[in-house]
């Protein structure tokens, strides 16, 4: 079966090399059994990436420790969970996933393209088919997942145990989804370069493919977060390290396009940027990757450093080098249609949009490459931290979070006194209403007041955007207020989707400006004692210490530490912090101890409480509380915004027909709820 | 074309304000990532250097920490081969810090040659991948030799 996978590996490499071709050939030539062939070559190669990947599960689930990857990332007793989720806990396995997944999407966008673009996706297929041929080529000269060891080991390394997390299990695959499929809108670009159909036809093709790109980035990105917060034990959920950054990145140019998308649909306009930044994605998740797997930026995540960096450095490059060829070469074809009229106009809100979106990534890149960068020019490496990108990036946040709330309500073109009047009244008097609150209560924080203040005036606008439209539907067709409401958001899935993801992103925010009342104590406790923290909200926090309790569980040896929590005096229940030493399945420690934080999270703020270790020889423990207000916020802004971008994607209403249907209409909701 | 003007107005306003904030902020936040090596380099070629704020990037030396749990400090000797330092560092140390691994210690080196750091991190680079044992090492376990016969 390992073996089978090996072969299918190569038989892969062939047919990509193949592929990656004959798309071009079947365009310049005009041969419809060309183009045919260009697409079965993905299929081909999808089926066979999926015999590949059953031959690693098999392995890892078969024991089968001849297999170097199996041996180095596994064990006997290692929960079935994590065997599973071992395929891509290193970088060869995470290698084949890749390929796997970006064969899935190249099949699922040729068959739901081809019928509709058909002088697009031979090219497509083929850009496709290059991607995926160099994850394989690097696989089979660099990292290949079935080499074999010299003899047999009785048992495996272990999967280390900061992995051992439901966290870390969906994590990477949902990251590698976002990158992965950034591929497809990619194809598509060059695609409509090469052949020049520089319509907005390409940008229908892709436009739900990068909010399933963006969908995917997103949720891997709050779940990395989420994995860090409940695994790592600092207490924080994001650290400006390279590789969140990298992550990071692609998010932010995606987001630009998914905005300025719409202008182009509308206007006409931007048709260089759009392109330029379909290109950019997806030249930043190669980046981002060979970030992450060339050790050239130190990261504590860092994969240990291979030669497979240099096939990434190289795939850039040249991938890099031809967009951009072609880009220049169609450069006079991509001229708007219209012009910018006002700068009191949604055009202009987005624009400013999109500028800051790309200014945020370039900070943060420039922040990242620092250390690269002075090196180079000084020659010694200086680094920035976190004030860094905190002092760039909080001011541009909130000029982002202001934009959240005019950019859907102003009006197209030119807006008036009166549409400003009308749209924001209620929005500028929840922002003032909140921010004299706030004051009012002695918030110590001037960018959290302003972030909080903020976040009211886009809610408003939201808030009043489903009224209105539920209100203008009850008088129309009159139906109740359930089901107007449910028809407005049903017949304009992408507008009120999107709205919601605002909804979504606010909610990240004001999670995010919580950081600014977190506090940490660390105390030493004997059994019985206690410690006392105060929460921002006034309230008081008393953790008794119970004692420490040792057993054998699963794969480990735990330490637990109990600890009894009271609020104000009055009795909330048990937390309790766990270090666990991992063993392997000779019962013999493996790795260094982890240590499992607990949590009490509600609305308002996270208690949040680390065992630190004993004092040997003594009754003496040590514990760090932290205080993390409004955290829960971020995992539920995080999930807020997964539905709004799913209720968007959702094929039916919205589409490209409803959107042309709406073309010459002003921004006014009962027209398009009329239309 | 007058929107068009005022738009590059606003951008540009945009732009210089972050390039302040960039520039300002690298100014105040940055700090030196340097070796042992060209720690002790930069101190001997001027003094001033003691009790500025660096990073540190070094191995932890094998068998040289010593954790104090009741008071919270971990000492350590940190090296890149050539040149070493004992750290100090006062905190929760990470679960991946132990004997061997790559630190980058934030702090400051005293005019008596101890390292203050003010923050911890181990680069665990097993956390995803097996490291390859440093040169001169000989392969213990079972694994580690798994390692070295790849």
């Amino acid at each position: 079966m390992t073996d089978l996978g090996n072969i299918a590996l190569w038989i892969t490499l062939l047919i990509g090399a193949w592929g990656s071709v004959v798309g071009f050939v079947a365009t310049k030539q005009r041969r419809p059994d060309l183009a045919r062939s260009a697409e079965r070559a993905i299929f081909a190669m999808f089926a066979l990436l999926v015999v590949a990947s059953a031959g690693l599960m098999h392995a890892l689930l078969a024991h089968d420790f001849n297999v170097e990857f199996v041996a180095a990332y596994t064990s006997r007793n290692l929960p079935v969970f994590y065997t599973w989720s071992a395929f891509y806990a290193g970088q060869k396995g995470s290698l084949l996933l890749w390929a796997l997944v970006v064969s899935l999407f190249g099949t699922a966008a040729l068959l739901v393209n081809r019928r509709k673009y058909p002088e697009l996706t031979p090219i497509v297929a083929s850009v496709v088919a290059i991607v995926i041929t160099f994850f394989v080529a690097t696989m089979v000269f660099s990292a290949n997942p079935f080499e074999r060891l010299g003899y047999t080991p009785a048992d495996g390394r272990g999967l280390n145990p900061q992995l051992q997390n439901p966290g870390m299990v969906f994590h990477p695959p949902l990251l590698y989804l976002g990158y992965t499929s950034i591929s497809v809108p990619f194809a598509f670009a060059v695609a409509a370069l090469i052949t020049g159909r520089l319509d907005t036809g390409w940008l229908h093709a892709i436009r739900k493919w990068t909010l399933l790109s963006w969908l995917f980035l997103s949720c891997g990105i709050v779940m990395g977060m989420w994995w860090a917060y409940v695994e790592l034990g600092w207490g924080g959920y994001w650290a400006w390290d390279p590789v969140e950054n990298a992550s990071f990145l692609p998010w932010l140019t995606m987001t630009a396009f998914l905005h300025s998308v719409m202008i182009q649909e509308k206007r006409g306009m931007l048709k260089k940027w759009n392109i330029g930044l379909v290109v950019l994605s997806f030249l930043l998740s190669i980046f981002g990757t060979f970030l992450t797997r060339s050790g050239v930026i130190s990261s504590v995540h860092s994969f240990a450093q291979s030669n497979v960096g240099y096939f990434f450095l190289i795939f850039l490059i040249l991938a890099a080098g031809a967009s951009f060829t072609l880009y220049a070469y169609r450069w006079p074809v991509l001229e708007a249609e219209s012009k910018l009229e006002s700068m009191v106009s949604r055009e202009a809100a987005f624009l400013f949009n999109n500028l800051i979106l790309i200014v945020i990534a370039f900070s943060v890149l420039w922040g990242t490459l620092f250390p690269i960068l002075s090196e180079l020019i000084k020659g010694t490496k200086v680094t920035v931290g976190p004030p860094f990108f905190n002092q760039v990036n909080v001011p541009l946040g909130l000029l982002l979070l202001l934009l959240t709330g005019i950019g859907p309500l102003i009006a197209w073109r030119h807006a008036s006194t009166g549409n400003l009047r009308r749209q924001f009244f209620w929005p500028v008097a929840a922002l003032l209403v909140v921010a004299i609150g706030l004051v009012a209560v002695r918030m110590s924080d001037g960018w959290a007041i302003g972030a909080y203040a903020l976040a009211a005036f886009v809610v408003a606008t939201i808030v009043q955007e489903f009224v209105r439209g539920t209100g203008a539907r009850m008088r129309l067709h009159h139906e109740p207020m359930p089901l107007a409401f449910a028809r407005l958001v049903g017949r304009n899935r992408r507008r009120y989707g999107g709205y919601v993801v605002h909804l979504g992103i606010v909610m990240l925010f004001a999670g995010f400006a919580g950081l600014a009342f977190k506090s940490d104590t660390e105390a030493t406790l004997k059994p019985g004692e206690s410690v006392e923290v105060k929460s921002p909200y006034g309230h008081t926090y008393k953790l008794t210490f119970q004692g420490v309790s040792q057993y054998e569980q699963l794969n480990r040896f735990v330490s637990a530490a109990t600890l009894e929590v009271y609020r104000d005096g009055k009795y909330e229940g048990l937390m309790r912090s766990e270090k666990r030493q991992h063993l392997n399945s000779l019962g013999q420690p493996t790795f260094e101890p982890s240590t499992e934080v607990a949590i009490r999270s509600d609305i308002r703020e996270d208690l949040y409480l680390v065992y630190a270790g004993s004092v040997q020889g003594t009754e003496q423990s040590v514990f760090r509380v932290t205080l993390n207000p409004l955290v829960w916020w971020v995992w539920y802004g995080g999930m807020v915004l997964v539905v709004g971008g799913l209720i968007s994607m959702w094929p039916g209403g919205g589409g490209p027909t409803a959107a042309s249907r709406r073309r010459a209409e002003p921004a006014g909701y009962v027209a398009q709820v009329t239309g | 074309m007058r929107a068009r003007t005022k738009f590059i107005i606003g951008g540009v306003l945009v732009l210089g304000t972050v390039g302040y904030l960039m520039a300002s902020g690298i100014k105040e936040t940055g700090v030196y990532y340097l070796t042992p090596s060209e720690l002790a380099a930069k101190v001997n070629a001027d003094h001033s250097f003691y009790n500025v704020g660096v990073k540190m990037g070094a191995r932890v030396v094998n068998g040289s920490i010593t954790r104090d749990v009741a008071t919270q400090t971990i000492t350590f000797r940190a090296t890149d081969g050539a040149q070493s330092y004992p750290v100090v560092y006062h905190g929760l140390a990470p679960d991946t810090f132990t004997d061997g691994v790559d630190v980058v210690v934030e702090g400051r080196l005293m005019p008596d040659g101890t390292f203050r750091a003010t923050t911890l991190l181990a680069k665990c680079a097993s956390r995803y991948e097996a490291v390859p044992p440093p040169t001169g090492a000989t392969p213990t376990s079972g694994p580690a030799a798994a390692r070295s016969a790849t």
